[in-house]
């Protein structure tokens, strides 16, 4: 019996574990800083556990799996509507790999508050979970802001250097984007027969300038996400003062939340207005990758090195959704996954060795590689899967992204192509800088190799980065189904076309909901 | 026997252990390194070697098993084997990428050098590194190195042979800055991979463009409808790309310009010398560096579509075999020399490619493999007896120390100077005579001067070397000594192959069968060398002979200089100073690309976009500017709230007569 009630809370139960993980924390003594972490590490591996579960019953087809709807706030059309599809699923699969990881990761490096440091840790899982999972328009808002606090304090508290600031201009720029989000929300609300029912907002019979303007108002709110460029500039900031932990969620999972919304809201609602804009925002995502990829080349921190190379890698993602066919679109989903683990790996690695000589600057390193010969295996092993080996999991989301540019959109993929020789520059430059030459400055000299906790936290990610580099079939099997609806949304031609692209699973959420309601 | 063991076992699962074994070498010697090394024990010689020899040797029988049982077909059917795709790696929309491997008489030839001359090196590394720290470290890479050229080599798809391609550039990257220490070895490691990335975007880009154009038509579904990156698919629908063909085999031909260091991106392997000697026979000169010539000979149905890209490959060759054959002639760095020389000899053999002779390419690819690695390993043997010293001004003589070395280096020479009856004769010869037969006369004639050049400079190595007198100190000319057995055999084989190696390929106007022409007519077809070849064949024996004394009397010409008459040179450096050091400094070709290139893209990105776009333009005017907006509101309207009633009451009278204004107007 309960085994069958959890099987149909799955998604339920990874948005909500975390959180009862906090609780937990909560009633926990400060000082007991073992069983702190160790609440933390179990309640991020038990969601783990629940995802490997619902797996097994995810079967990657068109529509929402493993719904689940419950009326929330009768007065105003509110339920609380979970359900996924491929693309959805893979991402919160990707949220519950990493964050295990994450909070091995904190183990030594936070030595302040460290209560208060894993209870917002959890709260934010639940957030990131639970805003890739909504259906509902209102309650996906709610997940969004969820996320969004706690990571403010995750900066601004157990960053480094101008953490204030930078926290700030996160926040900042992120607020932005939301309340205009917020104001398309509730002006599709009024205008479609007060639903946040994501089904139901297809159906709205929106006009041309009306579609230009919601996705815009959308649109600037994941493209600050993203980052588009020119609103990338807060996340070299974010990026570099947040703690490892910070980091490896905001590029591993927090960038996604952008890419994710052009997927799921942005680009389905509003057909026309994708076809108005996309010229533009393919532009915006070349100029990404170029100007991404040449400023990172530049950059004298490590960290802020491999920030900017986010705007880069993200920029491969835009133009692959952009793209509008099935290979950009599924490069674009891999390229989310893949980005979220190498560029995560990436950071775990510069937090290692920040642990260990509180420095990020390249200047102060060179010729390491001798004296940590399995710190610098794993770091070279991430920058090759990070400029796109054939063979590591990279390859594969790039390939099939400038494959689809190519095929529609020409120049653009053309364009996109420099920036396969751009990542090799920037990352082979700095790998060469950091590991090679000679150990000159004195403190280097002293360095302790990796020891068998921080090797247990890499070896998960380089096994996913070979796997996926190898075999990327059974991620992408979950994916196909979802990536076709997509494809056949976001292209169609007029708003009546949309009730026959609906699935049999989204008709059964309307009339459930309709049921509910009743 | 063979039937036993195929009892056992298929062929084709067979042929992928070809590819499996040095995979595994790889993973089980880089293991033990990096475990080694964080505990700081030395790996044990004898297992690594076990490992990092036994596994490509293995390898290599396995290849002969496959040739046996190919050739051993019946009479009339092509020795052709394709493996079942061993999973399908991406399946999407209308994409489909398997994974199979394809034995043809190309691939089979490849495979052989590749196992052989790999195996051969690896046995000679031995002793080279034996007291190499990172021994095991070593071996894996070379392991990892044959895997992904084993992979580019038997790959069914242009998928397959890229991931090889690329793969091959990373093991590349790592052997040249094998000793990381050292920051230029570490940079030339770099400058390799970098280089050769900027061909394979050329190479990605003729990639899609068979997609796109394959893709856009509605083939006849069958099994392989999707499978639009497979030889096969490709060969049958080639005549879909017609129209496209010239762009496609040009961006395919910047790929192999960066693998096989052509202009303009021939400027990493010179650097690559940086790398430990063994590595520069097997992959700087063997091996890897060929890659470009295999892809374009497996893409020869397409190539043949675009007479213009033909042209464009061919006097890119031409052009580059005889301006690195200059530089040749200049430099004193032993295994740069011979990094000069690798590159004029890859310029043969796209010169080959491009007038349609692609068996004669390849037929030059298998010689050039036999005498490169002989050479390089001879430098290697050299430089290991010095200490290190690849300065040839401070050799010497040293045919009385070593003589193996010694003798089999002139054997090498003597093949890629193209003297009868060495390998190189007839493979340089099949060149020079099918670009003339072709109609290519200026072709020919760069070819035929730049083959001049060859003999020249090699003999000025092998002069400056092993004869006349000693130039080192008489301690170190004590310390000098032969290398190991390990290293002297692997010497003497090649030398035999060196000689041989070229008779399979004797043309029929010299009574020979030409076999390995009409071994690879399966691929390559019989239309492209054989028509009217038998008229010609008085031409050719003459044409033979001129090149031939050609090529005697500048290498007898240098040996005597070189070895005899060491200040000539040095005189003639003086007189034409201009010109010496133009071509002694490499035409500053790297400081040109320093300058246009290098730089302008560091400043830009630093000075222009780091420093003004993103922490200017966006960030003080765009996000601070509205930050700084709000507070410019702010200030306007607390300026009105002043607290003195007057002033409102002005405010107040102010506003009424606009208002009235409005209304009455």
């Amino acid at each position: 019996m309960l085994i069958e009630w959890l099987q149909s809370h799955l998604l339920s139960l990874m948005v909500f574990l975390p959180t009862a993980g906090a609780l937990f924390i909560l009633l926990l003594p400060k000082n007991e800083a073992a069983s702190i972490k160790a609440t933390a590490l179990g309640f991020t591996l038990f969601t783990l556990l629940t995802n490997i579960w619902a797996w097994w019953f995810f079967h990657g087809l068109a529509d929402f799996e493993l719904q689940e709807t419950l009326t929330w706030i009768p007065a105003f059309n509110i339920y609380y509507r979970l359900g996924v599809d491929g693309v959805s699923f893979l991402l919160i699969t990707l949220t519950n790999f990493l964050m295990p990881l994450v909070v091995l990761s904190s183990w030594r490096e936070i030595r302040t508050k460290l209560k208060e440091y894993m209870f917002l840790m959890l709260i934010l899982q639940t957030g990131m979970v639970g805003t890739f999972a909504a259906l509902d328009l209102f309650l996906f808002y709610v997940f969004w802001e969820v996320m969004l606090i706690p990571m403010y304090f995750l900066i601004g508290v157990w960053g480094s250097g101008r953490k204030i600031m930078a926290a700030f201009k996160f926040i900042l720029y992120t607020m932005i984007g939301s309340v205009l989000m917020l104001v398309a929300i509730l002006y599709g609300y009024f205008k479609g027969g007060q639903s946040f029912n994501f089904v139901d907002w297809l159906t709205i019979p929106f006009g041309l300038k009306e579609q230009l303007w919601l996705f815009l108002a959308f649109g600037l709110a994941f493209a600050i996400k993203v980052p588009l460029f020119p609103f990338h500039t807060w996340l070299p900031d974010a990026h570099t003062e947040a703690p490892t932990a910070g980091s490896v969620i905001l590029a591993g999972v927090l960038l996604k939340m952008g890419t994710y919304g052009f997927y799921r809201f942005a680009m389905p609602f509003f057909p026309e207005a994708v076809r108005y804009f996309s010229p533009y925002i393919l532009t915006l995502a070349v100029v990404g990758i170029v100007y991404g990829s040449l400023v990172a080349m530049v950059q004298k921190d490590v960290k802020r090195l491999v920030a900017y190379s986010s705007v880069a890698h993200l920029g491969f993602v835009i133009l692959g959704l952009f793209a509008l066919n099935q290979k950009g679109v599924e490069g674009a989903v891999l390229q989310m996954i893949n980005h979220g683990l190498s560029t995560g790996a990436l950071f775990l690695l510069v937090g290692m060795i920040y642990e260990r000589r509180h420095t990020r600057q390249i200047s102060a390193y060179g010729g390491i590689a001798a004296k940590v010969p399995v710190y610098a295996f794993f770091f070279i092993f991430v920058t090759l899967s990070s400029i796109g080996l054939p063979g590591l999991n990279n390859f594969v989301g790039e390939f099939l992204v400038l494959l689809g540019a190519f095929e529609t959109k020409g120049i653009f993929g053309i364009v996109a192509v420099l920036g396969v020789v751009l990542s090799a520059i920037y990352m082979l430059w700095m790998v060469e800088r950091v590991f090679f030459g000679k150990l000159e400055h004195e403190e280097n000299k002293k360095l302790q190799d990796l020891g068998l906790r921080e090797v247990l936290i890499l070896v998960p990610l380089c096994l996913a980065m070979i796997g996926i580099g190898v075999y990327p079939k059974p991620i992408m099997n979950k994916m196909h189904s979802s990536t076709e609806a997509f494809l056949k949304l976001t292209m169609r031609t007029d708003a009546k076309a949309s009730a026959q692209l609906l699935t049999p699973s989204h008709q059964y959420m309307k009339n459930d909901a309709r049921i509910i309601k009743n | 026997m063979l039937r036993t063991l195929y009892q056992y076992i298929a062929p084709q699962t067979l042929a992928w252990l070809i590819v499996a074994l040095p995979l595994a070498g790889a993973t089980i010697n880089g293991f033990y390194s990096l475990v080694a090394s964080r505990f700081h024990k030395h790996a044990s010689h004898s297992f690594t070697s076990l490992i990092g020899c036994g596994l490509p040797v293995l390898s290599f029988v396995i290849s002969l098993l496959i040739f046996v049982t190919l050739i051993g077909f019946s009479a009339g059917q092509d020795p052709t084997m394709i493996t079942g795709p061993l999973f399908q790696w991406v399946v999407t929309g209308n994409l489909t990428i398997d994974l199979g491997l394809k034995f043809d008489q190309l691939s089979l030839v490849m495979v052989l050098i590749v196992t052989g001359v790999g195996s051969l090196i690896h046995i000679y590394s031995m002793g080279y590194m034996g007291h190499d720290e990172g021994y095991a470290r070593y071996f894996s890479y070379l392991n990892l190195f044959l895997f992904f050229m084993l992979l580019l080599v038997l790959g069914d798809s242009l998928v397959l042979l890229f991931v090889g391609w690329e793969g091959v550039g990373l093991c590349s990257y790592l052997l040249i800055g094998f000793w990381f220490e050292d920051p230029t070895k570490a940079a030339a490691g770099k400058k390799a991979f970098i280089v050769n990335r900027i061909g394979d975007a050329g190479f990605l880009l003729g990639m899609f463009f068979i997609y796109a154009t394959l893709s856009s038509h509605n083939l006849p579904p069958t099994e392989h409808q999707y499978n639009f990156f497979n030889f096969e698919v490709i060969k049958h629908h080639s005549a879909y790309l017609m129209p496209v063909a010239t762009p496609i085999c040009l961006l395919l031909f910047l790929g192999a310009c960066g693998k096989s260091a052509q202009i303009p991106l021939y400027v990493w392997l010179p650097d690559a010398m940086a790398g430990p000697t063994p590595v520069s026979a097997l992959i700087h000169a063997a091996t890897m560096v060929t890659a470009g010539i295999y892809m374009i000979a497996r893409l020869n149905f397409l190539y043949v579509l675009s007479p213009t890209a033909m042209q464009v490959v061919a006097w890119i060759g031409a052009i580059t075999a005889i301006f690195a054959a200059t530089i040749g002639l200049t430099q004193t760095d032993i295994k740069k020399v011979l990094a000069y020389s690798t590159i004029s000899q890859l310029g043969y053999m796209f010169l080959a490619l491009g007038v349609g002779a692609f068996s004669a390419a390849i037929f030059h690819l298998m010689t050039h493999a036999f005498f490169k690695a002989l050479l390089f390993l001879g430098a290697g043997s050299v430089i290991h007896a010095m200490g290190g010293e690849q300065d040839i001004r401070n050799f010497g003589g040293l045919k009385e120390k070593m003589p193996i070395t010694a003798w089999t280096f002139v054997i090498g020479a003597a093949a890629i100077s193209g003297i009868f009856p060495f390998a190189g004769f007839f493979s340089k010869d099949a060149i020079l005579w099918h670009t003339f037969h072709g109609g290519h006369i200026s072709l020919w004639l760069i070819g035929f001067v730049g083959a001049g050049l060859t003999a020249f400079y090699m003999f000025r190595l092998v002069g400056m070397t092993f004869f006349g007198q000693p130039q080192m100190g008489r301690g170190e000319w004590q310390k000098v000594h032969e290398s190991p057995p390990s290293m002297g055999f692997v010497l003497l084989f090649l030398g035999v192959l060196s000689v041989i190696g070229g008779w399979v390929g004797i043309p029929e106007a010299f009574g020979g069968g030409d076999h390995f022409h009409h071994w690879l007519s399966g691929v390559f077809g019989k239309m492209v060398v054989h028509e009217g070849m038998e008229e010609g064949h008085a031409a050719e024996i003459i044409l033979t002979v001129v090149s031939l004394l050609w090529s005697l009397h500048f290498a007898i010409l240098a040996s005597v200089i070189y070895a005899q008459r060491r200040e000539w040179p040095t005189k003639m450096a003086e007189k034409f100073q201009f010109l010496y050091k133009l071509i002694f400094n490499k035409y500053w070709i790297d400081e040109l690309y320093d300058f246009i290139i290098v730089r302008p893209l560091v400043t830009l990105s630093e000075k222009v976009f780091w420093g003004v776009i993103d922490a200017k333009v966006i960030d003080q005017y765009g996000v601070h500017g509205a930050g700084r907006l709000m507070i410019f509101w702010n200030r306007c309207v607390t300026a009105v709230q002043t607290g003195v009633v007057q002033q409102y009451l002005l405010f107040f009278v102010i506003g009424v007569v606009l208002i009235l204004w409005g209304f009455v107007f």
